[in-house]
């Protein structure tokens, strides 16, 4: 029964989308960090999603594959933090200047309603498809 | 005789399979709408019914000469003739999902599927009726 499948790729879509916004959550939580525990400012973090093809077998051979998601790698941004000169502070190095993470605000606050968003709609999809299951469980009663 | 009774009934049964598969389909590509490289697909679902109602021949299908042969699901609903989805807007990471008409198009099936189910149960129900009679 294809309705069935829905929660799977829903509920990985759901998951997935959960990750993403904990990843968004630990970047806003840094975005002002000075030293991680490597010593080195924190670097953001971005998820990479990937399809998912949830198999059909057997009876089900040659069916279109319902296609979910999942988070196929974390990726650290590799660009250069945002550097402030201040001479006091005890993370200044040589120069003075201090190493921010190179978290960027704007774009992280961007990515988190963008998250919000998908997780909603695949909500919103879980729950069609429950009320569309309930309704053909109760076929030939009405 | 019954079987002149279960004929609509065995169209919207039909029907009801093919509409659950393109809700599957349909709640694929609102679960990939932010993966990159995703292709939208949806089935051509007219032909599709044709096919499963036998009104039309089913493209693809494999002859099968014994009870044993493996009879790979074939025509519009087979994985391999999914229509892919014209991007309206193209996107930086060749993602052709469009949440707008997903979304329109799965609120559209759902209703379709529940008038489906509707048509079966008043199916049933008349059925139900000729069978008691009316002088009750």
């Amino acid at each position: 029964m294809s309705l069935f499948q829905i929660f799977n790729v829903a509920g990985s879509a759901i998951s997935a989308q959960s990750q993403r916004l904990n990843v968004v959550a630990s970047n806003l939580a840094n975005v002002d960090t000075v030293a991680g525990p490597d010593g080195g400012a924190y670097k953001a973090r971005q998820v990479v999603f990937q399809t998912e093809l949830m198999g059909a077998q057997g009876a089900d051979l040659g069916l279109a594959g319902a296609a979910g998601v999942r988070v196929s790698t974390i990726s650290e941004d590799q660009s250069a933090g945002r550097r402030v000169h201040d001479p006091q502070h005890p993370a200044a190095d040589a120069e003075g200047y201090v190493t921010y993470s190179n978290v960027n605000a704007v774009e992280e606050m961007v990515n988190m309603i963008s998250a919000s968003r998908s997780y909603q709609n695949n909500v919103e999809v879980m729950n069609t498809a429950k009320t569309l299951l309930q309704k053909t469980l109760q076929m030939g009663q009405a | 005789m019954i079987n002149r009774l279960t004929d609509t009934l065995n169209f919207q049964a039909q029907a009801l399979v093919l509409r659950s598969e393109r809700q599957r389909l349909i709640a694929s590509n609102i679960a990939n709408a932010d993966t990159p490289g995703y292709v939208a697909r949806d089935m051509d679902f007219a032909s599709a019914l044709r096919e499963a109602t036998g009104a039309a021949a089913t493209a693809g299908q494999m002859h099968a000469t014994a009870a044993g042969h493996l009879q790979p699901i074939a025509g519009a609903r087979a994985e391999a003739n999914l229509r892919y989805a014209t991007p309206s807007q193209t996107n930086l990471d060749r993602n052709t999902v469009d949440m707008d008409r997903e979304r329109a198009s799965f609120a559209d099936n759902s209703v379709k599927y529940e008038a489906t189910l509707r048509f079966i149960n008043s199916g049933v129900r008349t059925m139900l009726d000729a069978i008691k009679g009316t002088g009750q």
